[in-house]
């Protein structure tokens, strides 16, 4: 991918637009799991995948919606970057 | 195979139509809105593909092939062939009671009618059938496919029958069925909507931000989602409608609707739904 940075960035903006935690010196990185740490319903993944598609201009596949490819920030550029071909 | 129909294909509609279907049953679609059903199709297939992120069981959902078991219609064709029809129309009993007589006319006698209502008297949708002992409140909750159980609404005339009949129905689409008795607003909106309506008076008076007031419910109180994300999630046209109707019933200044949640509406910030409410979407 030529953005891979850019693409990074903007996943990362988002959920930690979308995080539901108080601690604000939390940070976020990009292996964790956005999920089991807490940091986002499993909810908010659906609202990941519209956010992904329509970032990216990408289908996701459907073999390819599942939780683990949405779990974290290296999870979904690699997901972003598949998808693009 | 057996036969359903759902009509009203709103919010509850689409997923209730996609689970059934998902777990075998033909399904008729109808609405009386053409722009709605074709709506519908697109939020079917994208809802689909949403919730095999949920759960492992969900993984399994195929838009194309549930979507190849439902007809979307604008009338009342096949009607008269099906065993079930869940009604799902606005949560209004004149609109509601107009569904009812056409269908009173359309569906067979044996037809059993599930409402799906949150507060409507399911005494007073039977009165107005001729066999009103197959009559039943199906209370769905959103989302239709993540949830284990259906509170279901047992009117005056409600038969053994049917009770037993809507176990099995709801069982078939691995759901509990949990009986309860008709009074408005039964036990879950007496209860959530009083949860809804506190919270948004909690945002009114700056007390604190929906994202922490949602936060306290989940982390504290370890509920699944905050009463701010579920009032978005059913529509806040709908929760101001059925705190009208709670109002109106009990007469208790309790279910006085919350000036911001009317004002919310009036500007089109209806939930999930219109891409806006209490959070953007």
């Amino acid at each position: 991918m030529e953005n891979y940075e850019q693409a990074r960035e903007s996943i990362r903006n988002f959920i930690i637009g979308n995080m539901d935690v108080f601690d604000e010196d939390i940070t976020l990185a990009d292996d964790d799991n956005i999920f089991e740490k807490g940091f986002v319903t499993s909810i908010f993944a659906m609202r990941l995948l519209d956010f992904i598609e329509d970032e990216f201009k990408i289908e996701v596949a459907d073999e390819d919606i599942n939780l683990v490819n949405f779990s974290s920030v290296q999870q979904m550029v690699k997901l972003v970057e598949k998808s693009e071909g | 195979m057996r036969k359903i129909a759902v009509v009203g294909a709103g919010v509850m509609g689409v997923d209730l139509a996609a689970t059934a279907a998902f777990y075998g049953y033909e399904v008729i679609l109808k609405d009386k809105d053409e722009d709605v059903l074709e709506k519908a199709k697109k939020i079917m297939k994208k809802n689909i593909r949403q919730y095999r992120m949920l759960s492992n069981e969900l993984q399994t959902w195929d838009s194309k092939d549930i979507m190849s078991r439902i007809s979307f219609t604008t009338d009342y064709t096949g009607f008269e062939n099906v065993e079930w029809v869940i009604e799902n129309v606005t949560e209004d009993i004149e609109v509601k009671s107009k569904v009812y007589k056409e269908l009173n006319e359309v569906c067979s006698l044996g037809t059993y009618y599930g409402v799906n209502t949150s507060c409507i008297s399911i005494t007073q949708i039977a009165s107005l059938m001729n066999e009103p002992d197959k009559v039943i409140g199906m209370h769905f909750m959103n989302p239709v496919p993540l949830k284990e159980a259906v509170e279901t609404v047992i009117g005056f005339h409600t038969s053994e029958e049917t009770i037993n009949e809507a176990r099995m129905l709801l069982n078939s689409m691995q759901k509990k069925l949990i009986k309860v008795n008709d009074f408005p607003g039964f036990v879950a909106n007496r209860l959530s909507h009083l949860f809804m309506n506190e919270a948004a008076f909690l945002v009114q008076d700056h007390v604190a931000n929906p994202e922490n007031i949602d936060a306290i419910f989940r982390m504290g109180y370890a509920h699944k989602m905050g009463p701010l994300e579920t009032a978005d999630l059913i529509g806040l046209d709908t929760v101001v409608n059925s705190l009208d109707v709670l109002y109106k019933e009990y007469q208790d200044p309790k279910f006085r609707c919350c000036p911001l949640l009317k004002k919310m509406v009036a500007a089109g910030l209806l939930g999930r739904k219109s891409g806006r409410g209490f959070y953007k979407y």
